[in-house]
């Protein structure tokens, strides 16, 4: 057996203990409670099932020291999942300690050194705190050597602890002290053994109680030579366990395997500590140095990368994402190298390139590449103030700069955020220019920056738009630098067809996802294939403009008059719409964002990050699994902040009003008598060649026509954004963007969640034609319900314009803060909004691609110029 | 006729008839009180008339102000057939009145929901000496947390001290005693350790020289994820309270009984004491109601008592007489839960339990 492995034994972890551990000592004593706190993470991640906290130094002030560090372990759900050792010498630190843990703790310690009355009254206040205890072998007349005095003075502490005040014995663990032994001090040999034998029979005399002890005392005299100390833990646990040693407070991190270690040491070690020999001590200490230089090679797995050289330490940390040592070995890998930019140009470069190549080869994933680039943030951060010290030092070259922004109108940048810090982490110069930029903007920047290229996003359709202008400009100006194109309604369609044409001088090259776009930039950036990439990608989209254009010719289309002949057919007079509960507005300032967190979709936020599937089962994918595990445990405590932390306010406005179809437009009343019409609601019908009886549908066939039956439509705006800008913020600038992405999608599902929460209402309740609806999590994300919520912008009415009659009838910018860009993009970013369908038959479709003939039809009945209509509805035209 | 029941009577009697049968506890007080439509006036009545702080939504003022509410609620969840009713003192303390400025009058609030619902208690059970009826002194959460940090740049600081938690309870724990409550409910508690200071404080009762009250604990899962706000599982959950040798413990609040079931039978396994459980009415729609219906609320009860895993059962937030009378029905003849005999262990917590076996 092996004292590491031992599934009795309980590891308590010793280095949040200021008596136990220098570097602790230090990182409380000047503050840095950061530092302090990813001591007690690495104790637990090791395996500490308990963690020991100390603050016993006479510089500090122990209390508040306790009382800080528990209050920040209380924030950090990967360390308090574990129960706390309170661990003073003093009593008042351990009461101020026990108010700090919600858990049930184990007080260390108390003890009959001041007499029983005091042992009593702290053992019953332990009792009211509820806590365990750890009693010490100490009484009156000090603290206990002998097996004699141990078991004597435990037996005694027992009987009071369990008669006198009912203290419950699994609750009462004995620490019958672990002094060092191998002093050179004769008294002194026999201390292990005395232990262990007082383990055993504490053990055998006193049912229910548990043996607890500091391990590292017994090595005390070998301090400097860790090979040899390890050694004796080893052995002592394993001979202290076998005799009934439930507990120790040890190095979690670093426990000795009994079986690993060398013979000669472990019988030497085994002499002493067995007290086998009166020679043991001597020749312990005669062979001890031979051990000294001995690596410890049977650390935990976790912790092996430590003993790496500098550069692989890099490297490590840069591909598994941890911060813990980033700036310790930055500072050892800056002395080794005559400038401190040759860091950033060797290792760290070296390692984003690893980096970029497991990506590659899709055996990491975007969310763990953009933690990589955490680590790299910090790792530069921290050589800046060299760089600059460097009088010389001027800025790194960059392998290019390329300028960022999503367009006018526009305000989506979650994937423009990663696809920024992808590039940054491999080398290139990131220049961000935020949402809804004017092209004049974007190319200014990229003159004044010189940059190497410019990548624009957007994510609404009015966006494809202002990507056509901007490519048109950088014609104007006389610009040659490659333009990237990329964001959801983006394609390599529109990009061949519309964006390339405009911009001959320079190339134009569609980015799928931030995946491609390293490789994309690479190679447009780098002299030796920027030609070939260009003219590959031109001949491409030469391709992909002719089949463009001959399945436009072959589409057929249907007449608007005749596709509106085969409207759908419902039968007004045999039906009565339901009417809502109410007419008119309902808002909502603060809806509960724990009710709508339980009912997250999950998936799409997945697919932000590029990982495709279905959650939950994307969790175990075999593939992606792993990263989509990690992002998920990243996702969750920045959630639970949000909603613990009030950061966002989910604001939304309902209304309902009487409307009545008039053609393919809904006319919206302002009361029951139907006379003033307060808006006018225009739906595009689909006009593709329909057989089989189907359909050529638009929205307002599912409104009773006027003449018909009383009937009403709803609109609603809701968002989840309020706040989100801001706490992304205090990411971003703390150099953590991963953070930062994830609370913009996390805004985003919310929002979502936000919109499915109130149809729910709209249909159980505020409508109230689906009362008894009772439908599980995953009917609901499939729709299965009646009537839905078609938003503008969307298949069913791509049109975004429509946005603004909904956003005046339900005067959503003053009930929700949501506002319109020109683009119609609706800010903040995280918001739905969309109007309400009853009919048994309302359905979700798309309108598909239309011609001229309703173009013109619609463009009469907006109010627009042909070319205005046929710039709002591009993405769909058929001709 | 009979002497009065002593104190002691009733406790022994709560004892006793816990073994026999499945217990009821009453339902919501908001709901209730909302349907009253009451105003601010009502709220201040004449004693605070001139009070400078809106008191509209200061629930438990009425006790003061409008005793005859107070004691028309008790009536009627007694009349549905609870055993036990609560005090009206959910938020009786210095720290929960200090948002109506009303901090002076928190004793006055704890004695007179005593003596309101003692009257109570004592007239239903004069009734039906066969039925004695029980009066449970509420001791709510608070808006204040001790393991939550109210500032994000901060996340060690915290809003108030443990000994401010600790006094205040204790407060009103000796007011409850006083007034005549026959057991001490700590109720909903998404915050261990300010559960931890209420504890504390009631048993520190003891040396001020007041007899020892039965403690019932009631904890608050507050989503599906099965942990409380502050983050503890049931099992650490348990294993943080139970030196309060409870009479009961339980969960309530947050879900309805559909998603708080197996959070229940997770308690119902591992608590060697009574468990009770009084969900809400379901989740609340959007407009902070709840939807469930009487019915469908005593068929989950009901289900639970025939799977033995509950000895009290009542409502939370959103049920109202009704439920309770049908929840009283739908246990009735039901034998208790038998708490299991656990074997000693070291057991502690973090947010996750831990067990030396």
């Amino acid at each position: 057996m092996t004292a590491a492995t031992s599934t009795i034994f309980v590891n308590i972890g010793e280095r949040t203990n200021v008596t136990g551990s220098a570097k602790f000592r230090k990182l409380i004593a000047e503050g840095d409670y950061t530092a302090a706190l990813s001591v007690a993470r690495q104790q637990v991640e090791a395996g500490a099932q308990i963690i020991d906290v100390n603050m016993d130094e006479g510089l500090l002030d122990s209390e508040a020291a306790m009382v800080k560090f528990l209050n920040l372990i209380a924030a950090e759900p990967d360390i308090s999942r574990v129960p706390i050792m309170i661990d003073s010498s003093k009593w008042t630190v351990i009461e101020s300690g026990l108010q700090c843990v919600q858990g049930k703790a184990i007080v260390n310690s108390i003890s009959m050194k001041a007499g029983e009355a005091e042992f009593l009254a702290q053992a019953r206040a332990c009792l009211r705190y509820g806590a365990a205890v750890v009693v010490m072998a100490f009484d009156e007349l000090g603290q206990a050597d002998t097996v004699k005095r141990k078991v004597e003075i435990c037996q005694r502490a027992y009987r009071l602890l369990t008669e006198e005040i009912d203290f419950p014995p699994e609750d009462i663990i004995f620490d019958p002290n672990i002094f060092a032994v191998a002093t050179g001090i004769e008294e002194h040999n026999r201390y292990a053994l005395d232990f262990i034998e007082a383990t055993a029979e504490i053990k055998r005399s006193l049912p229910f109680a548990r043996v607890s002890g500091g391990v590292s005392n017994v090595s005390f005299s070998f301090r400097g030579n860790e090979p040899v100390r390890r050694a004796i833990h080893g052995v002592f646990l394993y001979h202290a366990i076998r005799a009934g040693m439930d507990m120790g407070i040890v190095n979690a991190g670093d426990l000795p395997v009994y079986d690993d270690i060398p013979a000669e040491l472990r019988d030497a070690v085994e002499d002493v500590i067995l007290n086998r020999r009166a020679d043991a001590t001597e020749r312990l200490v005669d062979l001890a140095p031979k051990y000294k230089g001995d690596k410890a090679e049977a650390r935990v797995v976790d912790l092996k990368w430590r003993d790496a050289p500098v550069a692989e330490r890099l490297a490590h940390a840069l591909i598994h994402g941890i911060t813990d040592y980033i700036i310790e070995d930055t500072e050892a890998a800056r002395q080794t190298v005559a400038r401190p930019l040759h860091v950033i140009e060797g290792p760290l470069m070296d390692g984003m390139g690893r980096v970029g190549d497991l990506f590659g080869a899709g055996k990491m994933f975007l969310p763990q590449v953009v933690k990589s680039a955490r680590v790299m943030k910090q790792a530069v951060g921290y050589l800046l103030p060299y760089m600059e010290a460097e009088k010389a030092g001027e800025a790194r070259e960059p392998a290019g700069r390329i300028i960022m922004a999503t367009v006018k109108g526009d305000v989506h940048d979650i994937g423009k955020n990663i696809v920024g810090v992808v590039l940054q982490c491999n080398n290139y110069e990131v220049i961000d220019l935020g949402v809804m930029v004017p092209a004049d903007r974007i190319l200014d920047a990229a003159v004044e920056h010189r940059a190497h290229a410019i990548g624009l996003s957007g994510l609404i359709t009015p966006s494809l738009d202002e990507m056509v202008f901007v490519a048109a400009e950088m014609q104007r100006r006389g610009m040659d630098i490659p333009l990237l194109i990329g964001g959801a309604t983006t394609s390599k369609t529109h990009t061949a067809v519309k964006i390339a044409p405009a911009y001959p001088a320079g190339a134009t090259t569609y980015v799928l996802d931030a995946s491609r776009a390293v490789g994309v930039v690479s190679q447009l950036l780098s002299p030796e294939t920027a030609a070939s990439t260009r003219a590959e990608t031109e001949a491409e989209y030469a391709r992909v403009r002719e089949q463009f254009a001959r399945g436009q010719d072959k589409r057929p289309r249907t007449a608007i008059a005749e596709a509106r002949a085969n409207r759908i057919p419902i039968d007004w007079a045999s039906y009565t719409p339901p009417k809502p509960s109410f007419l008119g507005l309902k808002r909502f300032d603060a809806f509960d964002l724990q009710t709508l967190a339980d009912t997250i979709d999950w998936s799409p936020f997945f697919q932000s990050w590029d990982l495709v599937g279905r959650y939950p089962d994307i969790l175990q994918d075999d593939v992606v699994g792993e990263a989509a595990r990690a992002l998920w445990a990243d996702a969750q405590p920045l959630l639970e902040r949000i909603i613990a932390e009030r950061r966002f306010t989910a604001r939304g406005v309902v209304g309902f009003w009487p409307a009545q179809s008039v053609g393919d437009d809904i006319a919206v009343y302002a009361d029951e008598s139907r006379t003033t019409e307060i808006g006018r609601l225009h739906t595009l019908r689909q006009q593709m060649d329909k057989t089989g009886g189907r359909a050529n549908a638009a929205l307002s066939d599912f409104i009773a026509p006027s003449g018909g039956p009383a009937d009403y439509v709803g609109g609603f705006a809701v968002t989840a954004g309020h706040g989100e800008a801001d706490f992304a913020r205090s990411f971003r600038e703390a150099g953590d963007d991963y953070s930062a992405i994830i609370v913009a999608a996390l805004a985003d599902r919310l929002a979502e969640a936000f919109a499915e929460r109130l149809h729910l209402e709209v249909r159980r309740a505020f409508w109230g034609y689906a009362p008894d609806e009772a439908l599980s999590l995953e009917d609901l994300l499939a729709e299965r319900y009646r009537g839905i919520r078609p938003a503008a912008g969307y298949p069913a009415q791509p049109d975004h314009t429509e946005k603004a009659t909904l956003f005046r009838l339900l005067d959503a910018t003053a009930q929700t803060g949501i506002t319109l860009t020109e683009s119609y993009a609706m800010s903040p970013a995280a918001a739905v909004s969309g109007l309400y369908f009853s009919h048994p038959e309302a359905h979700y479709f798309g309108v598909g691609r239309i011609d001229r003939d309703q173009v013109q039809d619609y463009a009469q009945r907006k109010g627009w110029t042909m070319a205005e209509a046929e710039r709002w509805l591009a993405p769909i035209l058929a001709y | 006729m009979t002497a009065p029941m002593t104190r002691q009577d009733r406790i022994a009697a709560l004892k006793a008839a816990a073994r026999e049968r499945i217990l009821v506890l009453d339902g919501a007080w908001g709901v209730m009180i909302q349907r009253e439509g009451l105003s601010e006036e009502d709220f201040r009545g004449t004693a605070f008339a001139q009070h400078n702080h809106p008191q509209k939504g200061n629930n438990d003022l009425l006790c003061l102000t409008r005793p005859d509410i107070v004691t028309q609620l008790h009536d009627a969840y007694y009349a549905a057939g609870a055993d036990i009713s609560e005090t009206n003192t959910f938020s009786s303390t210095v720290i929960g009145e200090a948002d109506y400025g009303m901090e002076d009058q928190v004793v006055a609030l704890n004695h007179a929901a005593a003596k309101l619902g003692r009257e109570s208690a004592d007239r239903w059970t004069a009734r039906d000496p066969s039925k004695p009826r029980f009066l449970a002194g509420s001791i709510g959460p608070l808006n204040r947390t001790l393991s939550i940090s109210p500032d994000v740049n901060d996340p060690g600081a915290r809003a108030v001290s443990f000994a401010q938690v600790y006094e205040a309870y204790k407060q009103q724990a000796r007011a409850l005693h006083e007034g005549g409550v026959d057991l001490f409910l700590i109720e909903t508690i998404f915050d261990t350790l300010n559960a931890k200071a209420a504890i504390k404080a009631v048993m520190d009762l003891a040396d001020e020289g007041l007899e020892p009250l039965p403690i019932w604990i009631s904890g608050t899962i507050t989503d599906r994820s099965g942990r409380t706000l502050s983050g503890q599982t049931v099992e650490a959950f348990w294993a943080s309270v139970k030196h309060a040798k409870p009479f009961a413990v339980g969960l309530n609040c947050a879900l309805g009984a559909e998603l708080m079931r197996p959070h229940i039978a997770e308690l119902s396994r591992i608590a060697d004491t009574l468990v009770s459980a009084y969900p809400n009415a379901g989740l609340p729609n959007a407009f902070g109601q709840y939807d469930e219906t009487p019915h469908e609320t005593a068929c989950f009860i009901h289900e639970w008592a025939e799977s033995g895993l509950v000895n009290i059962v009542g409502g939370c937030c959103g049920t109202t007489p009704e439920h309770i009378a049908h929840i009283a029905r739908s246990v009735a003849g039901k034998p208790p839960r038998v708490p299991p005999e656990r074997p000693r262990a070291l057991r502690l917590s973090g947010l996750e339990p831990f067990e030396l076996a």
